[in-house]
């Protein structure tokens, strides 16, 4: 059970990135989180990563405040960020140095596998396409066996084709140990396939503007009517959310 | 699925395997480019005496100097030279990396050690390092110890300046993913830090053993009995040119036979590295 309560960060730039954001997100839940630039979404997830820590309120992680990275808690980024002097099999070992040998082997194999990369352990992270290294990518955070996963635009850098295919590929990955998703999105196609619930923010500081649930069952079809109905709902919002703040209290001031 | 698209069906060793025969093959065509330059450069000079356009008094042929250094290799002079020279130059070297190494990596990671030395290390760095030789001789006398020193400051910086640049440029997105992974302190640096800025080290090492060998010159320089730099007074005061040739050519071959060393050494360690190489 991971809480956000009263979450705010202010850089020492006087940006405030967040404010206010209080969430609750059950086990195996997957919630997307959506807005435009400089909202303070990546803000968020460097929070409850513990990379960051905030400037008011708190995370709680099973009733422990988060205030350094979590063995629990694993954050996949924009970028794959792979490490370039590591093997693949050895980036994706990279979080189970205590391990070794064949135990060690064996997890890998079977990470590698899961995302369909089972045969490229050996190579380079340069040898690699854009696609296979955010696989390896993911292949690295789940091979700890995080109970929260925190995906920052994960596949916004990739192809349609590849970021569709990725996208069920993450749910069958999801439903074999169901940790609990927090994703950071700009795609309103992707938030609405993966999540059970839509956080839209807005920014400035970045805040909750509007909850949106998706009572679909998974594996969604992206053509079928109510995908559709969830579409326009979540337009709506968002186009709201991009308001400037004065329009925005007159309008639709219960949501400000 | 675009599965099969993506992960491609070469066997992943594929690169790898025909990747040494074309290394090698490489390398020797290389190497016959390399030595075209000089070669032309060495036939032009003994055409040139031998044709009489001018004086092989203070400018000995090719042949001559070749002579010189097989007399001096023969009579086993050369390899004592170029042994105490070498012990010299291994000296300072490993002297100047090893304190480079530790301040550099101090100063690269620790904020308030850089603010209080940094500044006065840049200052050290613009003296002309030969400006050390009369105090190192008074400092430590006129052995091995002063040279040594001398050839070890020339060292330093180079090693320094890449040490802790190579630190403090290190990116922090990789760094994140060590911090995501709970890594910090001497596991951070080692698993990530040192990775990260080990092809620049190799770098700044290699500049540090090109100042090594600079310097050694200039510690001979100031009284040695034996060694390269002295064969180099030595073919001054006695009005042999030749002598001096042979000289600076063994410093040549074995200025770029140590660099080679080092650069053969580290590879193994930098097949990973990206590296745009412009053909041609």
């Amino acid at each position: 059970m991971l809480t956000l309560r009263n979450l705010g960060k202010t850089y020492g730039n006087g940006v405030r990135a967040l404010d206010g954001f209080s969430l609750d997100l059950a086990p195996g839940e997957i919630v997307a989180v959506i807005g435009g630039s400089g909202c303070g979404k990546s803000t968020l997830l460097r929070l409850i990563s513990g990379l960051e820590t905030p400037t008011r309120g708190i995370v709680e992680f099973d009733g422990e405040p988060v205030n350094q990275p979590n063995p629990l808690i694993n954050l996949i980024f924009q970028e794959p960020r792979l490490l370039p002097w590591l093997t693949v099999a050895n980036n994706v070992g990279f979080g189970l140095a205590e391990l070794d040998g064949d135990d060690r082997r064996q997890r890998i194999g079977a990470a590698l596998k899961k995302v369909g990369l089972g045969e490229l352990g050996d190579r380079w992270p340069k040898e690699l396409s854009g696609g296979q290294a955010q696989r390896v990518a993911i292949a690295r955070a789940l091979v700890t066996r995080p109970e929260v996963l925190l995906l920052d635009e994960p596949f916004s850098a990739l192809d349609a084709f590849t970021r569709a295919d990725l996208q069920d590929h993450l749910l069958d990955i999801w439903s074999e140990t169901r940790p609990t998703l927090i994703l950071v999105t700009h795609d309103i196609d992707e938030a609405i396939v993966l999540a059970d619930r839509i956080i839209v923010m807005r920014p400035w500081p970045g805040r909750i503007l509007d909850e949106i649930k998706i009572d679909l069952p998974k594996k969604r079809d992206r053509a079928s009517v109510s995908f559709e109905a969830a579409k326009r709902q979540l337009l709506t919002s968002l186009n709201a959310s991009l308001q400037p703040a004065a329009v925005c209290t007159s309008t639709i001031a219960a949501f400000c | 699925m675009v599965d099969l698209a993506e992960t491609g069906t070469k066997p992943a060793t594929n690169t790898s395997r025909s990747g040494a025969a074309s290394a090698f093959y490489g390398m020797s065509r290389q190497a016959t480019v390399a030595i075209a330059v000089p070669a032309f450069g060495l036939l032009f000079w003994e055409i040139a005496v031998g044709a009489g356009w001018f004086s092989g008094r203070l400018m000995q042929p090719p042949s001559r100097v070749s002579a010189t250094l097989w007399g001096l290799l023969r009579s086993g002079e050369l390899l004592d030279h170029i042994g105490i020279t070498t012990v010299r130059v291994f000296l300072g070297f490993v002297l100047g990396t090893t304190t480079a190494t530790l301040t550099g990596a101090l100063t690269g990671y620790f904020g308030l050690v850089r603010r209080l030395i940094d500044p006065s290390l840049q200052a050290l760095r613009s003296i002309p390092s030969i400006a050390w030789v009369p105090l190192f001789i008074l400092w430590f006398g006129i052995f091995e110890a002063s040279k040594v020193a001398l050839i070890a400051v020339g060292v330093f910086f180079p090693v320094y300046l890449g040490v802790s640049g190579a630190i403090l440029s290190i990116d922090r997105k990789i760094v994140e993913v060590g911090r995501i992974f709970r890594l910090s302190g001497f596991a951070l640096v080692r698993r990530v830090m040192m990775p990260a800025i080990f092809p620049a080290y190799v770098l700044a090492l290699r500049s540090g053993l090109g100042l090594g060998w600079m310097f050694v010159v200039a510690a001979e320089f100031m009284g040695a009995s034996e060694g390269l730099g002295y064969l180099l007074v030595d073919g001054q005061q006695l009005g042999k040119p030749d002598q001096i040739m042979a000289a600076i050519i063994t410093f040549a071959v074995i200025g770029k036979l140590t660099d080679s060393l080092l650069i053969a050494a580290t590879a193994p360690f930098l097949t990973w590295q990206d590296c745009y190489r412009r053909e041609g």
